[in-house]
C-alpha cells in the first residue's frame, strides 16, 4: 500500500513542521517587534490629544480582550461586561480620592476585586447557556449604575456626582507629559496582560476553555473539568476587563455612575465581534473601532450620527464577517497563496 | 499501583486479570428500558466486542461507562474500584478513553491540538503557571506536542497536523479521534464504531491497526461495531445486546453460532424468542 513516495510526504511535512516551530523569530515575531517598536515612539510624534486617544484605544483593547477570553474563547456569551469595566474604574477611584493609595497600586487592587466578583458571577452562569447567560449579564449591567448611584454607598461611590480621580505625573526623571506618561504606563500593562493571554491560549488551560466552548460532551470525556474552567475563564475575564476599567480612570480622571451603563457593554460586545472573536490582536482593532468610529459618525452627520454609526457597522460586518482578524488571515491567505504554488497547511 | 489498586477488591471474587466489570447495570429513559440488567467482565489485554441490532443499549453501556449516564441499577467496576462515585470529567484520569459514534472532534481546533486535548487527563497545569508560561509549564508543552507527534505519525496523520478537522475526509477525522484516545495513554479504550462510515479497505486496516495498538501499548479495548467480520477478526470474546439484555457471550465462534443472536439479527417476532 505505502509506496515510499507517499512516505516522503508525511515526512517532509512533519520537518517543514518542525522547521516552522524552530525558527525563532517567525514573520509573526518581526510584525509583534515592529507594532511594539511603533507605539514606543509614536507619543513623540503626535500632539497630546492623539496621544490620548491612543492610550483609549488600548484600555478599550484590553476591555475587550477580558470579554473575548470569556465569550470567544470560552463560549460563554456576556452583554454585561462594562459592569466589570466600571466595578475596576471605581475602585481605582475610591481606593486614590479616599484612601489615597498610590495609582499603580490600584490596578491589582481593581483585577482582584473583579476577578472575585467575576468568579462568584460565573456560577451560577453555570446553570445558564447561551441566550439565558446573556440576560443575566445584562441585568449586571442595568444594575451596576444604580447600584453606584445608590444612598447607603454615596461615603464611598460619591452618588451621582461620582469621583474625581488625579491623573498620575510622570516619575521626575522622565522629561515628558503626562499624557505620555499614562500612554507609555498603560502600553506597559497592556503588553503585559496580552503576553499572559497570549500565554493561556496555546497552554493546556486554553486549549481545556477553547476544547469546553467548541464540544462540552467530549471536553469532559477527555476529563476536563468544564465547571472549573468555566467559572475560572469568568474571573480571569472580569480581571481584564477590570485592569483597563482602572486604567480608563485614571485617563479620563473622573468616574461617573453613567459612564458605566448598558451602552459601554453593547459597545466592548461590538468591538469584540468587529475585532475578531478569538484573536488577541483583533481586540485592538475592536478598541479602535470603539473609540473612533463614533467620532466619524458624529463628523459626517450630527443629527444622524446613531445612523450613520449602524450603517458604517453594517458595512464593516458585510465586508469582514469574521472580523478583521478573520478578514486578515483571508487576505494573507489569498495573497501566499498566488505568491507561492504551495498547499496550505 | 496496579498491584495496590488490587487489594481493595474483596468483595467481587473475580480473577485477578479483570479490568473492568458490569454488574447487573439497568438504565430507563421514562418508560423505554434502556439496559436491563447486563452483566459481564473484561479481562486485562483482551478485545472484547460489543455486538447487537440498533437500539439494543450499546451506546448507552458506553456513555454509563464514560459516565455521561448514570445507572438506576448496579455497579461498574474498574481495576475493583467503582466508577459510580466519580463524576464525568475523573473517569479519563483512571485511563479510561473513548471515541464517539458520530464523532466529537473539536472543530476550530489543529489535529495536533485536538489530541493534545485528549493528553489532559495525563498532564497537569493551572491556570497562573499557564498565564505566567513559567517554565515546567514549557517543559511539559514540549512533551505533550512531541507524545502528540509521535502519534501522529503513528496513525499516518503528520501531513494534516496542522489543518482542523472539519473538511476532512471522514476515515482522517476517525483516526484523528482514535489518537486523540489513545494520547491519555488509557489501559482501556472505549471504541464506539470506529468502522461506521469506512470503505471495505478502511475497515480492513483499521482492524490491524487496533490489533497493533493493544499489543504493542498493552491495551484492553471494549469495542462497539456493526461490521460483523471486524468484530469477529479481532475480537477475543463477543457479547451480544438485544433491547438492553444480554442474550450471548463468548467467543466470536460461539457467538455467530448462537440461536438467540441468529434470531435477533433476523428479526423473528418477539414472543418467539426466549
Amino acid at each position: 500500500m505505502t509506496t515510499p513516495q507517499q512516505d516522503s510526504g508525511p515526512i517532509a511535512a512533519a520537518f517543514r513542521a518542525r522547521a516552522r516551530g524552530a525558527a525563532w523569530p517567525t514573520p509573526r515575531h518581526w510584525l509583534l517587534a515592529g507594532a511594539v517598536a511603533v507605539a514606543l515612539v509614536l507619543p513623540f510624534f503626535l500632539q497630546d490629544f492623539l496621544v490620548f486617544q491612543l492610550t483609549e484605544v488600548m484600555i478599550y483593547g484590553l476591555a475587550i480582550l477580558g470579554l473575548n477570553l470569556l465569550t470567544g474563547f470560552n463560549g460563554q456569551f456576556s452583554v454585561g461586561h462594562g459592569a466589570f469595566y466600571g466595578l475596576g474604574a471605581y475602585v481605582t477611584a475610591i481606593l486614590m480620592s479616599r484612601y489615597e493609595v498610590p495609582y499603580y497600586w490600584t490596578l491589582p487592587a481593581a483585577g482582584g476585586i473583579c476577578f472575585v466578583v467575576g468568579f462568584l458571577f460565573g456560577l451560577p452562569a453555570l446553570r445558564l447557556e447561551g441566550l439565558y447567560l446573556a440576560l443575566a449579564t445584562f441585568a449586571l449591567a442595568v444594575a451596576l449604575p444604580q447600584v453606584l448611584k445608590f444612598h447607603g454607598l454615596e461615603a464611598w461611590t460619591g452618588g451621582v456626582q461620582g469621583i474625581v480621580v488625579d491623573q498620575p505625573d510622570a516619575p521626575s526623571f522622565l522629561p515628558i507629559g503626562e499624557d505620555q506618561w499614562l500612554y507609555y504606563f498603560t502600553l506597559a500593562v497592556v503588553l503585559i496582560m496580552f503576553a499572559g493571554a497570549a500565554n493561556i491560549v496555546k497552554s493546556r488551560t486554553g486549549r481545556a476553555i477553547m476544547a469546553i466552548r467548541d464540544h462540552p460532551l467530549a471536553a469532559t470525556a477527555m476529563g476536563i473539568n468544564a465547571p472549573l474552567y468555566k467559572t475560572l475563564t469568568f474571573g480571569v475575564s472580569a480581571l481584564y476587563t477590570g485592569v483597563a476599567g482602572a486604567l480608563g480612570a485614571l485617563a479620563v480622571q473622573f468616574v461617573a455612575p453613567d459612564s458605566f451603563g448598558l451602552f459601554l457593554s453593547i459597545y466592548l460586545l461590538v468591538g469584540l465581534i468587529i475585532g475578531g472573536m478569538g484573536s488577541l490582536p483583533g481586540c485592538l482593532f475592536g478598541g479602535l473601532f470603539v473609540l473612533y468610529v463614533p467620532n466619524l459618525a458624529q463628523e459626517v452627520s450630527r443629527g444622524l450620527a446613531g445612523v450613520v454609526y449602524g450603517v458604517i457597522m453594517l458595512l464593516v460586518i458585510f465586508v469582514m464577517p469574521s472580523g478583521a482578524a478573520g478578514f486578515t488571515r483571508l487576505v494573507v491567505a489569498r495573497l501566499s497563496r498566488s505568491g507561492r504554488r504551495e498547499p496550505p497547511s | 499501583m496496579r498491584e495496590a489498586s488490587a487489594g481493595v477488591l474483596p468483595a467481587s471474587g473475580q480473577s485477578a486479570g479483570c479490568l473492568l466489570e458490569v454488574r447487573d447495570v439497568a438504565l430507563r429513559f421514562g418508560g423505554i428500558v434502556a439496559l436491563d440488567g447486563v452483566s459481564f467482565e473484561l479481562a486485562e489485554g483482551q478485545i472484547l466486542g460489543l455486538i447487537g441490532p440498533n437500539g439494543a443499549g450499546k451506546t448507552t453501556l458506553f456513555n454509563c461507562l464514560s459516565r455521561l449516564y448514570t445507572p438506576s441499577r448496579g455497579d461498574i467496576l474498574f481495576e475493583g474500584r467503582s466508577l459510580l462515585a466519580r463524576p464525568a470529567h475523573r473517569i479519563a484520569e483512571l485511563g479510561i478513553a473513548r471515541t464517539f459514534q458520530n464523532l466529537a472532534l473539536f472543530p476550530h481546533q489543529s489535529v495536533l491540538d485536538n489530541v493534545r486535548i485528549g493528553a489532559h487527563a495525563c498532564s497537569s497545569s493551572d491556570y497562573l503557571s499557564d498565564l505566567l508560561g513559567l517554565p515546567w509549564v514549557r517543559r511539559q508543552e514540549r512533551a505533550l506536542e512531541s507524545g502528540a507527534r509521535a502519534l501522529l505519525e503513528l496513525l499516518d496523520l503528520g501531513p494534516v497536523a496542522h489543518a482542523v478537522p472539519e473538511g476532512l475526509p471522514l476515515g482522517t477525522r476517525k483516526r484523528v479521534e482514535l489518537a486523540r484516545a489513545l494520547a491519555a495513554h488509557p489501559k482501556l479504550l472505549l471504541l464506539d464504531e470506529p468502522a461506521g462510515g469506512l470503505n471495505h479497505e478502511e475497515v480492513a486496516e483499521l482492524g490491524a491497526l487496533i490489533g497493533r495498538i493493544r499489543s504493542s501499548r498493552r491495551m484492553t479495548v471494549l469495542l462497539v461495531e456493526h461490521h460483523m467480520n471486524l468484530v469477529m477478526s479481532i475480537s477475543d470474546t463477543v457479547v451480544a445486546l438485544d433491547f438492553g439484555r444480554k442474550i450471548a457471550e463468548g467467543t466470536p465462534a460461539e457467538v455467530q453460532r448462537d440461536e438467540a443472536v441468529i434470531l435477533a439479527y433476523l428479526g423473528k417476532p418477539r414472543n418467539e424468542r426466549q
